[in-house]
């Protein structure tokens, strides 16, 4: 269970939100909605634990996600708007890294059957240079299909991807959330999931 | 993990093979231009070799540390290394192995080499080439810190040379020194006692300083 109690987030000598209060329960959704600079990618970041707010706290099953650290990354799973892949290493190189990483190592045959079901099949071996955005995209959420998290919390994951890669994202999401995972995320589409609780957070 | 850190940043290093060339040749040229421009005086000469391939050993490992952590930082790898599971000191100690291996390891190789110019003694060669094996390590784990607490500031590389040389000055007295010590006809386990000793304080500080420097550079 993820809960955020009083948020409020300061950015200079400017206040993005206050008093933000929301609680993920296993199996729930949350969507951040809001326009541009009004927080979004803070309030995500926070719940990452990359930065602090300025006021409140936020708690990963009641217990504060600043003193659980590391226990409380090896649950989570953030992709952000910088999706972390290197230009100058092959699709394939990228995501067993980045798995690597997140404390998942996966063989390589794990890592191309997850980029042929993210519909990269053939282009494993490419490096991301050559890659365009929506395909640098794929590689990066491909992460998704071989972790083994609780809370994913996913900035714009559907930023630069086509129709048939938002339908991918939007079933791995609710198959997600059917085995109990918690999604949090940001995005200016129209997604269309169900999941057993949803929260529609609006920043002002 | 430690390992996945070490490779990827190598792995990186062999397609990007300029990045390494330009360092490596910026130490040659530099320890290359003296006896150019100082003529054959072989007394003098020997007498400023160790000072002059130290500085220009402090300089080439500088000249890279900018890149440590801004290519990470630029493409959100490095927010994934502040989420990983694994501590971030272990991480940065990793990548601080990793820029060893490919801006140290190769001015220690060439080092005696290029000694020859300076027509330095076998022996004095072979005390050269210990220090900067002892040294350089120390020069790659403290230039991190620096190259942290300058993350994604403007004109960080600049910043990073005032922050980070007069830190080593400590290894560029005891590696020149020993040097000159040996040349002296002087005992020089002392000098390399004390870079050894430079090196484990820094193994065990530099990590955490860099990990907490990093934490603050990217809220």
């Amino acid at each position: 269970m993820l809960q955020g109690r009083d948020l409020t987030c300061v950015r200079g000598d400017r206040r993005l939100f206050k008093g933000v209060s929301f609680t993920v329960e296993a199996g729930g959704l949350m969507q951040v909605n809001g326009p541009n600079g009004s927080g979004k990618t803070s309030l995500l970041r926070m719940l990452c634990g990359l930065s602090n707010p300025a006021m409140g706290e936020i708690t990963w099953n009641g217990e504060a996600i600043k003193s659980l650290a590391g226990a409380y990354h090896s649950e989570l799973t953030y992709i952000g708007h910088l999706s972390g892949t290197k230009d100058d290493l092959t699709a394939l190189e990228n995501l067993r890294i980045a798995s690597a990483l997140s404390g998942i190592q996966i063989t390589e045959k794990q890592a191309s059957d997850a980029l042929a079901h993210m519909g990269l099949e053939g282009r494993e071996a490419l490096p991301a240079k050559v890659l365009s955005q929506g395909q640098r995209r794929r590689v990066a959420l491909a992460r998704l299909l071989v972790s083994k998290t609780k809370l994913w919390i996913l900035d714009e994951p559907l930023a630069a991807l086509d129709v048939m890669a938002v339908k991918l994202i939007q079933g791995l999401l609710d198959q997600h959330l059917t085995n109990g995972g918690m999604v949090v995320l940001t995005t200016h589409q129209d997604i269309n999931i169900t999941a057993a609780s949803t929260i529609q957070l609006q920043l002002a | 993990m430690f390992f996945w850190i070490v490779q990827r940043d190598l792995l990186l290093a062999v397609r990007r093979r300029s990045d390494v060339l330009t360092t490596l040749f910026f130490f040659v040229i530099v320890v290359s231009l003296f006896p150019l421009s100082v003529g054959p005086e072989m007394n003098m000469l020997r007498t400023m070799a160790p000072g002059v391939v130290w500085v220009a050993a402090l300089l080439a490992s500088m000249l890279s540390l900018g890149r440590l952590f801004s290519n990470d930082y630029l493409d959100g790898t490095l927010e994934q290394m502040l989420l990983s599971p694994q501590s971030l000191s272990f991480l940065v100690l990793g990548k601080a192995l990793a820029h060893w291996l490919v801006t140290g390891v190769p001015l220690v190789l060439m080092a005696p080499v290029l000694g020859i110019q300076y027509d330095l003694p076998a022996d004095a060669l072979f005390v050269l080439t210990i220090s900067l094996l002892l040294g350089t390590p120390v020069l790659s784990l403290i230039g991190a810190i620096g190259a942290a607490l300058t993350l994604g500031l403007r004109g960080g590389g600049v910043l990073v040379s005032l922050l980070v040389l007069p830190l080593y000055i400590p290894v560029l007295i005891f590696g020149a020194g020993a040097v000159e010590a040996n040349m002296a006809g002087l005992g020089y386990d002392a000098h390399l006692s004390l870079l050894g000793a430079f090196l484990l304080v820094s193994l065990v500080f530099s990590p955490w300083a860099t990990a907490a420097s990093l934490r603050v550079s990217m809220e």
